[in-house]
């Protein structure tokens, strides 16, 4: 190759790289709306949801929980998931954003005002043994970037189940509560792995449980997946999952 | 010398000893060819040359006080249902003197000497040689074969043949028409081992008794056979001096020979041998207890973990064990692309303690596990604590932050945490055991209002528990790193 072409290519090569960083760095931090999605008009989230119905719902083989009741997502200023140190995390998460954020067993449709906007409850089954919030919102046509999201969900369990561990991944940090105590924190800029962390041992009482979460998110794809481990950790499949 | 004599020499020595991060065991562990240690009625013991032997109560401090008549040289023992089976040569033989030697076994219920019950059998010979053949009848090892519950005894030095005879399991005696088979030459003080489909034939090569001078190491070749042949890892017949290496020198003990394994649990297996000369104490020979690990199909001395600071990673995905505390960026960012590579480089100073203890909690911190960054909160000092005595190899430890007092400690509900202050309480004694596999077991010394044995484990990657151990799952096994 000669000298010229080389510098050219050399040239060309550079200019891709500040393209692309220029683009990623936008897309990664922020931008909630690019050319592609402008054009993405009809949206849906029935590729990963399906509505919840009175049937009895079982964790799935691996006893993940699929029935959940998704809060539209709540907008926050979060630009970078660096920030999502342990402190920042339960100051965000103990921040009060709507009336009964933390007794409220919501019904579907039902909607909460926070700060001036009603968002809206919808109960869902996930067709995959996670929740991808990323398409919760996109198919709704909401924000998807710097956004919070609440979980709940109603676990019935025909005996009480000792020392039995809330086991979660999610995308990115995220807050999880069992019967109004606190079950596990998950902090730090961090991506959706299958058992990623484990609350101390619990009890699932005998009838009804409901298990609460919130999830975080500056940049990038949001999800979660639950499940119950039990002493031996294996899954608990021996519940049913509602939501009421 | 009464308990707190004898405690206090031992403290005083392994506060001596400790400094150098890595001790034989404490006490006055004196001993030569040391047999296989057995343990009895909640001691341990291992018998030596010349009569007598050490008794340990924790494993880790050892002191004379075993029982063995018939004097002689490097007696070997094994557990038969409830009885103990000791076998030793009943002459000193060797290269200066004549090869005329003898084995014998005798019985015993119980090796505490201070029982009822204590009473050896009288002896019965079982081999011999007369002084001119290929073999010199010392160094007994035994075997009993878990796979068919015969009993094998291996003996022999130098002077000719490593040779090999089947006893009766029930009465110690020779096999009726039992003859002797050959299986190797140029080691001595040999034992049997069985592992996983394989017979293992460990000797121990180079020469004794010469202090800081000797050259033993212990050798092993294997067989899918008892009789063998045993080969090393080349395909080397031991009869043709094959044999690969398990220990040789380290540290400052010098000369390892005599072989005897023990099987704590799955995983868990330590060997004994005596090091011809610890040059601590005086050149003198004391008994060592190593973890044995399992390498590829071959037997390898492990490594009683010295003390330092490490990260403790766990082995379930790699993640580190640390403080559940705010993550403390450090300055800078991505330089960022096309910048100018001429641009003159200079070290980034790493994040020290002083950055960010302050900004952690004052009381118990939580503890949970995450990606390594080398950070202070992901920095651990082990160290051992003298005056809370030990197990079978190894001294208790207490595990604190790098530079702090803030220890491990576990909770009455068989979780973690970290306390500010090291106290010395129990639940703040680890025990770290090497395994068979390389990998380490964390134990707490106890739990809280409990009497379980539970080990450090991985819940989940990012979360510590404690729980029952279990040498499958990679939830139960930890790595030191030292970077």
């Amino acid at each position: 190759m000669k000298k010229k072409q080389k510098t050219m290519l050399l040239t060309a090569i550079a200019v891709m790289f500040t393209v692309a960083g220029l683009q990623a760095q936008t897309g990664r931090a922020w931008s909630q709306h690019d050319e592609a999605v402008a054009r993405d008009t009809v949206r849906s989230i029935d590729r990963y949801f399906t509505p919840a119905t009175k049937a009895v719902k079982a964790p799935d083989e691996e006893g993940f929980i699929q029935r959940w009741l998704l809060l539209e997502p709540i907008e926050t200023a979060v630009r970078s998931n660096t920030i999502f140190t342990d402190s920042y995390l339960r100051n965000a998460f103990d921040t009060l954003y709507f009336q009964n954020q933390f007794t409220l067993l919501p019904r579907d449709g039902e909607t909460v005002k926070v700060g001036g906007r009603d968002l809206t409850w919808h109960a869902l089954d996930s067709k995959l043994f996670n929740v991808k919030l990323f398409r919760f919102a996109y198919g709704l046509h909401k924000p998807v970037y710097g956004v919070l999201f609440w979980a709940v969900t109603v676990i019935n369990s025909p005996v009480e189940i000792k020392n039995v561990r809330l086991s979660a991944g999610s995308n990115s940090a995220s807050m999880w509560w069992l019967n109004g105590e606190e079950a596990l924190l998950l902090s730090g800029d961090r991506r959706m792995v299958m058992d990623d962390g484990l609350s101390h041992r619990l009890t699932l009482k005998k009838g009804r449980n409901i298990l609460r979460g919130a999830v975080i998110n500056g940049p990038g794809m949001s999800d979660f997946c639950i499940r119950f481990l039990d002493e031996q950790g294996e899954p608990v499949k021996n519940i049913q999952i509602s939501c009421e | 010398m009464n308990f707190h004599h004898t405690l206090k020499a031992g403290i005083a020595i392994l506060f001596i000893f400790i400094a150098g991060a890595v001790t034989a065991q404490i006490g006055k562990p004196f001993i030569h060819d040391p047999s296989t240690i057995m343990e009895c009625e909640g001691k341990y013991y291992t018998f030596g040359t010349g009569g007598g032997g050490l008794i340990s109560d924790d494993g880790w401090s050892w002191n004379s006080g075993a029982v063995r008549p018939g004097g002689g040289a490097a007696p070997d023992a094994i557990k038969i249902g409830e009885r103990y089976l000791v076998v030793y040569g009943a002459t000193g033989g060797g290269l200066g003197g004549g090869h005329n030697g003898r084995i014998l076994t005798m019985w015993n219920k119980t090796l505490d000497p201070t029982s009822p019950d204590f009473k050896f059998s009288e002896p019965v010979l079982v081999a011999q040689s007369d002084g001119v053949e290929d073999n010199d009848a010392i160094d007994p090892g035994l075997l009993l074969d878990p796979n068919d519950g015969r009993l094998w005894c291996s003996y022999g030095t130098y002077f000719g043949f490593i040779r090999l005879i089947e006893l009766d399991p029930a009465t110690g005696k020779r096999v009726e028409g039992n003859e002797a088979i050959d299986i190797a030459i140029d080691c001595e003080a040999t034992d049997l081992e069985y592992h996983d489909g394989w017979y293992y034939l460990l000797g121990t090569h180079g020469t004794c008794c010469d202090g800081a001078n000797s050259t033993y190491n212990i050798v092993v070749g294997r067989s899918r056979k008892v009789t063998g042949p045993y080969l090393d890892n080349m395909g080397r017949d031991m009869l043709k001096g094959g044999g690969k290496m398990v220990l040789a020198a380290r540290d400052r003990f010098i000369g390892p020979g005599h072989f005897g394994r023990v099987v704590l649990e799955e995983g868990v297996e330590k060997m004994s041998c005596h090091y011809e000369a610890d040059l601590d104490q005086s050149g003198r020979s004391v008994l060592g207890i190593l973890p044995l690990l399992w390498k590829n199909g071959w037997p390898v001395a492990g490594d009683n973990l010295r003390e330092g600071t490490y990260e403790i990673e766990s082995e379930r995905r790699g993640y580190a064990l640390e403080l559940a505390v705010d993550f403390v960026r450090m300055p800078g960012r991505m330089r960022g692309f096309n910048r100018d590579n001429d641009e003159p480089v200079k070290p980034i100073a790493s994040q020290q303690l002083d950055d960010v203890i302050q900004t952690w909690p004052a009381g118990n911190i939580g503890v949970r596990i995450g990606d390594y960054m080398v950070r202070p909160h992901q920095r651990w000092t082990i160290t051992a604590v003298p005056e809370a005595g030990g197990y079978l190899g190894g001294p208790y430890y207490k595990i604190t932050i790098a530079g702090t007092n803030r220890a491990l400690a576990a909770t009455a509900a068989a979780e973690v945490i970290t306390v500010p202050t090291f106290t010395g309480a129990p639940e703040q004694l680890w025990r770290i055991d090497q395994l068979t596999d390389g990998t380490y077991r964390i134990m707490p010394k106890t739990v809280p209002d409990s009497n379980e044995k539970l080990a450090l484990v991985s819940s989940g990657d990012s979360t510590p528990t404690l729980a029952k151990f279990d040498m499958s799952s990679d939830n139960s096994k930890w790595n030191f790193r030292d970077h």
